[in-house]
């Protein structure tokens, strides 16, 4: 059985928690890191991820790019949209195509 | 084009011919691959973005909603308020098999099924902000699976077409010429050796009817 984890600052995530998601409340870079190694060999098979915190640890999420758990969702934080969610969808694109085309 | 290191006989010759042949069928077979996921990898990307929209905008809602539950309620309160969650989610995990690329398939679970489960706090001592912040969370909840569903599914499908390509274009532009050329020069020499033969062989020819006959 598997679970879903929400990883942020405590203003951004704190809400998920009423909706059954465990909630990590975390954004120092060398936590985050290891929390999301953690979570990946355990049993959590969806992880959101505020926009500013993947900022700071994107070589590991980079790492569970293709591999087939867990998913890694980058959701907006509190203080707005950065945009980063939409890049990696361009990202995927680019790869498959060959150029952005959206 | 580079030619193949080997020996210009028969036995190699139809080993490369077979091998050409093969070597077409796949071709063929992988540029179908390709384009067939392709075409439901654009399909993904457009629902893709579509979901990260909305999730996008109901998630900034909800946060709008929670910076004014924040400023209204104590911290403190806000946060003793969520934490001990009535409802639970766990995940059952499918795979689904497109084009031998194997995507998840995420089912939600939930504990309680009342519409109430999500609000884990009395209403006597928090904002109506925060009940409008759960509640925004909880009614984008599905599409932000379905989201986590349709991005992984991109990424796999991105990199599964990135190393079909690669194939494809590896035998199109490399192993069939190659095996061309080395069919090619394999036939030519071996021409070349039967005519060389048939020229020494008539030569011997002569040779011998001069010596016993004394032919000019």
């Amino acid at each position: 059985m598997y679970k879903a984890a929400v990883i942020g600052d405590s203003a951004s995530v704190s809400g998920y928690a009423a909706l059954g998601l465990t909630v990590f409340r975390e954004t120092e870079p060398l936590k985050v890191k290891k929390l999301i190694s953690r979570l990946a060999a355990s049993n959590f098979a969806v992880i959101f991820i505020t926009e500013p915190t993947a900022a700071l640890a994107d070589d590991i999420i980079e790492k569970y790019r293709n591999s087939r758990l867990p998913s890694i969702v980058l959701i907006p934080a509190v203080d707005g949209n950065t945009g980063d969610g939409m890049r990696s969808l361009h990202k995927a694109v680019e790869k498959a195509v060959g150029s952005d085309i959206l | 084009m580079a030619r193949l290191n080997v020996n210009p006989t028969r036995m190699e010759l139809s080993k490369l011919k077979k091998k050409l042949e093969s070597a077409r069928r796949g071709h063929k077979l992988l540029k179908d691959k390709r384009d067939e996921l392709m075409r439901q990898f654009m399909n993904m990307i457009k629902e893709n973005r579509r979901l990260r929209t909305e999730v996008e905008a109901a998630i900034s809602e909800a946060n709008r909603y929670m910076a004014v539950a924040g400023s209204v309620m104590q911290r403190e309160v806000l946060e003793t308020a969520l934490m001990l969650p009535k409802q639970e989610i766990e995940l059952d995990v499918e795979e689904k098999n497109v084009m031998s690329v194997m995507i998840p398939v995420f089912n939600p679970r939930y504990r309680t099924d009342s519409e109430s489960g999500i609000y884990s706090y009395g209403t006597a001592f928090t904002s109506i902000d925060l009940d409008g912040a759960v509640a925004a969370l909880s009614s984008v909840f599905p599409k932000m699976i379905r989201l986590a569903e349709v991005e992984k599914s991109c990424q796999l499908m991105a990199d599964e077409i990135e190393k079909t390509r690669r194939r494809v274009n590896a035998l199109e532009h490399i192993m069939i010429p190659d095996y061309e050329e080395t069919i090619k020069y394999i036939t030519m020499k071996l021409s070349e050796n039967e005519r060389s033969t048939t020229t020494s062989l008539m030569k011997v020819k002569d040779m011998v009817l001069k010596q016993s006959h004394n032919f000019t």
